[in-house]
């Protein structure tokens, strides 16, 4: 665990970036901080690994302040990742992604060999491992950047915007891909954003801060949605933040609808008797659903190009806003539900979801 | 051309002690550069006064700076080692500027990386900051070269034998000959040097290339 005890940081020229700092970080949990710009994200990182040495205040890791440790042995056995990677743009990925574990001793074979172990489990082809920074890709790089935080298998990493540099759809993949290994890793993490979807997404608990660097409030995602303790945090949290804290709330067992389905490829006439005159039929391929037709605008048969794209397909027992966004994001109204497996289990109306949203009561306490 | 095929032995050993004279102050230049470079780009007071301090060395006169030597270093007129410490003074106000450039050009994220992995003091600046500041370095260190391979030739006022010789030989005899092979001479060395330099640089970074590759 780590511990801020009434952290405090007043830069030399009056600054104050964090203002008595008080919360514990659990281990094995990413706890992420959110504010705007300013309010002291970057300062209250850098000071757990002593970057930045606080004014006044202690931070603990495991009960044991951070200012009796030495800063470099402290320092190596935290991963850092910071925005844009940082990365040596003198050595190629496999020496990048080395840099710790040769400092801390290990030896060549040992410290290249957890680093090819590395590129592999972040989904890195094996091709870029003798390339270097400069001829990857930015979500390529961002990767090989939390790679070499991970070499030395650090109990504790800090994550600095890690994921901003990149476009959103990079960004979500990264992001899945960042909760998948934290699965399995069970870290300690320390994650800095100023984007509170990404926070509450990826965080088991969110610390918002103010500027001027006080807390204004620590909650894990569904509460901090639920429940904003005051205006600045709920302004800070936005508009859409029902729908979105929907996304904590898991489905029940909703109505779901047999669909009648065609499978891609199907003739016209098929598609049309399976219609019965509605105006989208669902397709399906090897059970999965791909997507709706409209049969009046059909060629011959049923091809990938007539498929209506944009539909989300929400998975049975996720969460109540994956149902709803199904089922307004689909032509015909009806969400689309499939197995963990992606087969079709049928589908959902927006209204019974509604339904069951009302019903519900672990939703937005007043 | 018979005059130098006549004196080809001649030429060459000048050409051998011109690039001696040249090459020698720019390593010595480059290793004094670079501690001052690193002290300048560190130190926000000492920056101006080390980058202004040094650049205005270059403008001392090099026929003054080779007279002056001998008076401030107690050698003998005719001794080389006014001619290498000299051109070493003008190594240095060139490369100093440029090592402070390259330093700076190290992107703060870089240097923030290297610091949070807990790399200090001088490992960071012998394995990162130095490493990314080469490519800048060697680019003052090409217009250092071809500026001291110009320079010495004006030893030559002084009586050191050099290639500059053949101009002053030339010029005493009115002879054209030996100016235009001294001329030729000189060049020839620069574009050497500077291939040199150029090759070297790239053995050191072959980043560089992978990113103008991608
Ligand atoms: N070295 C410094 N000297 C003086 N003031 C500083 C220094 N570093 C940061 N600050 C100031 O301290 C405050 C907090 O900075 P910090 O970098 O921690 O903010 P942040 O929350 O990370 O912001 P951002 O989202 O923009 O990265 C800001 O007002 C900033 O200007
Ligand atoms: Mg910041």
């Amino acid at each position: 665990m780590i511990t801020f005890d009434k952290v405090t940081k007043v830069y030399p020229d009056g600054t104050r970036a964090v203002d008595g700092l008080s919360l514990d970080l659990p281990t094995g949990k990413i706890t992420v901080f959110v504010g705007p710009s300013g309010c002291g994200k970057t300062t209250s990182l850098r000071m757990i690994n002593r970057m930045i040495e606080p004014t006044s205040g202690t931070i603990g890791i495991d009960g044991r302040p951070t200012s009796s440790l030495d800063p470099v042995t402290l320092r190596r056995g935290i991963g850092y990742v910071i925005q844009s990677g940082g990365l040596f743009a003198h050595r190629t990925v496999l020496e990048n992604i080395a840099t710790v574990p040769l400092l801390l001793g290990w030896g060549k074979a040992k410290a290249y060999g957890a680093a090819r172990e590395l590129i592999e489990r972040m989904g890195l082809d094996a091709s870029l491992t003798s390339k270097y920074p400069a001829q990857l890709s930015g979500g390529q790089q961002q990767r090989v950047g939390v790679a070499r935080a991970l070499a030395a298998d650090p109990p504790v990493m800090l994550m600095d915007e890690p994921f901003s540099a990149v476009d959103p759809q990079v960004r979500e993949q990264l992001q899945d891909e960042f909760l998948r290994l934290q699965a399995e890793l069970g870290k300690t993490i320390v994650f800095v954003t100023h984007d509170i979807d990404e926070a509450t997404k990826l965080g088991d608990q969110v610390a918002v801060l103010r500027v001027g660097g006080t807390l204004a409030q620590l909650a894990p995602p569904a509460d901090l949605l639920a429940d904003p303790v005051d205006d600045f945090v709920a302004d800070f949290i936005g508009r859409d933040r029902g729908y979105r804290a929907l996304a904590f709330v898991a489905a029940p067992a909703l109505p779901i609808q047999p669909e009648a389905t065609v499978e891609l490829g199907a003739t016209r006439e098929q598609v049309a008797a399976v219609a019965a005159g509605a105006p989208w039929v669902l397709v399906v391929e090897d059970g999965a659903p791909v997507g709706w037709v409209a049969p009046e605008r059909l060629g011959a048969t049923v091809g990938r190009d007539d498929l209506h794209r944009g539909g989300t397909v929400a998975r049975v027992g996720g969460s109540l806003r994956a149902a709803l966004d199904a089922a307004l994001s689909s032509p015909s109204r009806r969400g689309v539900l499939a197995d963990d497996d992606g087969r079709l289990v049928g589908t959902v109306s927006a209204t019974d979801v509604l339904t069951e949203i009302e019903r519900d009561e672990t939703g937005p306490p007043s | 051309m018979t005059w130098f095929l006549d004196h080809l032995a001649l030429v060459g050993s000048l050409l051998l002690v011109h690039a001696w004279l040249a090459v020698v102050p720019l390593l010595l230049g480059l290793i004094i550069a670079i501690p001052l470079g690193w002290l300048a780009e560190r130190n926000r007071v000492l920056r101006p006064i080390l980058v202004v301090g040094t650049g205005l060395l270059y403008t001392i006169p090099s026929l003054a700076l080779f007279i002056l030597m001998p008076l401030v270093l107690g050698t003998g007129i005719l001794d080389p080692l006014n001619v290498i410490i000299a051109l070493t003074v003008y190594t240095v106000a060139l490369l100093v500027r440029t090592v402070v450039d390259g330093l700076s050009a190290v992107p703060e994220t870089v240097r923030q990386a290297a610091i949070a992995m807990g790399i200090g003091g001088a490992r960071r600046f012998f394995t990162v900051e130095l490493p990314l500041a080469v490519p800048v370095i060697s680019s003052g260190l090409r217009v250092a070269a071809v500026s001291n391979v110009s320079i010495v030739s004006i030893a030559a006022l002084l009586g050191i034998a050099q290639l500059g010789s053949l101009f002053t030989d030339g010029f005493a005899r009115d002879f054209l000959d030996p100016i235009v092979v001294g001329i030729v001479a000189c060049l020839v060395l620069s574009v050497v040097l500077d291939a040199l330099i150029i090759g070297v640089t790239r053995v050191l970074t072959p980043w560089v290339a992978a990113r103008s590759a991608a």
